[in-house]
């Protein structure tokens, strides 16, 4: 295992390292990186099968555009965590800020404590777990993939969204343009508990979750929708 | 025999075109989307006139003595700066706007002559990778078809914050332009309407911006440079604003700016024309000791010839984007299509239905039998010999003006036409010392 500490590597040389980038640190397969005092884009573009341990807490867009690589971040995370992950898991143990998964188009990111605002905001095929609440307008404009909320949502979620499922345990303030409920079926249940399962959150029953998704009414500009907009 | 008219006065307010929009309106509902730019007359560089050599000044010969064109973009921060060979780029335009023939022959043309082309909105294709020696991805904010492998292919990274046919709007592609390929690149359904936010999903404000320029650097490793480009709005600002966030190249646009589709009403009133636009960014520039040094400048919107390369350059750009001009080039708008252009209500000189999907030269279009038509090798032929006419003229008037190189074109080159056009570029009436605002 190798250790980065980044009290003493600047940004640009860990992420090298974690990258597989540096000379030294390639071969390696397993990280820990100590002290990030909310450093931004910390682990950004990795691409290769390697797991990653961030102890504390991370400033903006770290994990952005991960390929195959599992990061867990033990602590608090900024700004668009794992934003545009293209595939892989990043796992965050505490709340996690605005945008988190933003437009991720593929891999599993699970957030342990609340997700602020915007959660899932164009997200494109991730699928994200959230064992808290989420803030307002999360899965905006929401294309692919599952968002799951094992608590509640504030105003506005699923907004203008467009085959982004939602499971939401909890009560969501209010639903955003185009956003309505759905009948859940038992494959919706089985498509929910293997989330659950991933996200390694099996004390959560699938049978209390409610689905969401797009009426799809406003798919197509219509005058008569004008109201919507 | 047709009526004598020449006793009917129209009215400056409702004119017949005013009249026509109006009507349109009460019959279908809903606001005019369209492509092409902006249409009214606005202050331009023909506004503008080049003083050329004299006693003072000793021009160049031209066919014998050089006269440069090579722009080298991005040596601020990227390990691998973009040189292009002549200071003329193609602009943005997506795959799904523009059929992928379009596309590759885009690609083709501009490699012909040694400078770069970009993708747009919907990501980066085969065609255009494969055909562009110089590829500029950009980073826009719906992130459709966005991934690290393609960013790493790159040769520059442009963050599109806005364009100049509609700063402040996103985007639109109308679902009958929506093939399979488009939507599954997309990651969203067929036949329906795509709409590009207007916003990035994950930064708001320079200060953001600042950190997502870093984050791409990162995955890029450093590599290439990172341009933020702005609709021509408050340019000053945004040029300074973008430079501290850690630009490498700044792109304006201004309000001449071509679109794919947009509303009409957003194309028409929204933005400042390209002439300020260009002195207000080489100003900033300058006041950051970054022009011609630090920070480069591409200046888009309305370029159409080699005279408005020159006097772009020589109000303050290093280089100059085509978006429009080049569609033109690859046979948009061709007369021989006369016929076809009648089946849709208009002509030749007038088309400007790129929303429509249904453009007969093949080239705004995902219609498999229309866009097969646009053959890439001969249109990027066609585009190469005008981005060769482009810089020819460039050459030609800085060389009347005495520089060995287009960039040492400066405003002290030029004077303006009108009162207008003196107080935008800020260079004086053509007869005059008197640049309106700067006292006489």
């Amino acid at each position: 295992m190798n250790t980065i500490d980044l009290e003493t590597t600047d940004l640009r040389r860990a992420n090298r390292l974690l990258q597989g980038r540096a000379r030294e640190g390639g071969a390696e397969r397993t990280f820990t990186v100590t002290n990030p005092r909310g450093a931004h884009a910390l682990a950004a573009g990795l691409d290769r099968a390697i797991d990653v341990t961030i102890q504390g807490h991370v400033g903006y867009y770290c994990a952005g555009m991960n390929q195959k690589a599992s990061v867990t971040i033990e602590g608090n995370a900024g700004v668009g965590v794992a934003e545009n992950m293209m595939s892989g898991t990043v796992r965050v143990t505490g709340d996690a800020s605005q945008s988190a998964g933003a437009t991720a188009h593929g891999g599993l990111l699970v957030i342990e404590g609340n997700a602020a605002s915007r959660c899932g905001i164009s997200m494109k095929g991730v699928d994200i777990v959230v064992r808290g609440s989420v803030g307002h307008n999360s899965a905006f404009m929401a294309q692919a993939g599952h968002l799951v909320i094992c608590g509640d949502a504030d105003d506005g979620l699923g907004d203008s969204i467009y085959e982004t499922v939602i499971f939401l345990r909890g009560a969501a303030k209010g639903l955003g343009a185009d956003c309505e409920e759905k009948e859940i079926t038992a494959d919706d249940r089985k498509i929910l508990a293997a989330l659950l399962q991933r996200a390694g959150l099996t004390d959560q029953d699938p049978g209390a979750f409610r689905r969401y998704g797009s009426a799809r009414r406003l798919y197509n500009f219509k005058i008569d929708n004008l109201g919507a907009y | 025999m047709s009526m004598d008219t020449s006793h009917l006065r129209e009215s400056q307010i409702f004119d017949r075109a005013t009249i026509h929009d109006i009507q349109r309106a009460a019959s279908e509902g809903i606001y005019k989307i369209r492509g092409f730019g902006a249409k009214r007359k606005l202050p331009h560089f023909d506004d503008l006139v080049f003083l050329g050599a004299s006693v003072s000044r000793y021009p160049l010969e031209g066919y014998r003595e050089a006269c440069g064109t090579d722009v080298t973009l991005g040596a601020r921060h990227a390990e691998r700066p973009l040189t292009i060979d002549i200071p003329v780029t193609i602009a943005g335009m997506s795959f799904g706007s523009l059929s992928a023939q379009a596309k590759e022959a885009l690609g083709r043309g501009a490699s012909a002559v040694g400078t770069s082309t970009t993708t747009g909105d919907g990501g980066m294709t085969q065609e255009e990778r494969g055909h562009s020696t110089k590829l500029v991805y950009q980073y826009l904010p719906s992130r459709y078809g966005m991934n690290p492998d393609d960013l790493r292919k790159a040769d520059a990274i442009e963050v599109v914050v806005g364009q100049g046919a509609k700063p402040g709007g996103g985007g639109m592609l109308l679902g009958h332009k929506i093939s399979e390929r488009v939507a599954e690149m997309r990651t969203l359904p067929k036949d329906i309407d795509q709409r590009s936010a207007c916003r990035h999903p994950d930064w708001t404000g320079p200060d953001d911006l600042e950190i997502k320029i870093r984050e791409l650097r990162e995955i890029t490793d450093w590599q290439v440079p990172i341009y933020v480009k702005v609709g021509a709005t408050r340019t000053y600002y945004d040029t300074m604003l973008a430079v501290k966030s850690g630009a490498d190249v700044v792109v304006v646009d201004g309000m001449q700016g071509g679109t794919g589709a947009t509303q009409e009403c957003f194309i028409e009133h929204v933005g400042i024309p390209t002439l300020p636009a260009v002195r207000l960014a080489a100003e900033a520039l300058r006041e950051l000791g970054l022009h011609r040094t630090g920070v480069q400048l591409i200046v888009s919107g309305g370029i159409r010839s080699g005279a408005d390369v020159a006097k772009a350059i020589a109000l303050g750009a290093d280089a100059v984007s085509i978006g429009t001009a080049a569609l033109i080039a690859l046979g948009d708008n061709r007369p021989d299509l006369a016929a076809e252009y009648e089946k849709l209500g208009t002509a030749p000189g007038f088309y400007e239905d790129w929303q429509a999907g249904r453009d007969p030269a093949g080239i705004t279009t995902q219609d498999p039998d229309l866009s097969k038509r646009l053959d890439p090798e001969k249109a990027g032929q066609r585009l190469a010999n005008y981005l060769r006419v482009l810089t020819l003229e460039a050459q030609t008037l800085a060389r009347a003006c005495g520089k060995s190189h287009v960039r040492n074109l400066e405003p002290e080159d030029l004077q303006a036409l009108t009162i207008e056009a003196a107080a935008m570029a800020k260079v004086p009436l053509a007869g005059t010392g008197w640049i309106p605002g700067q006292g006489f």
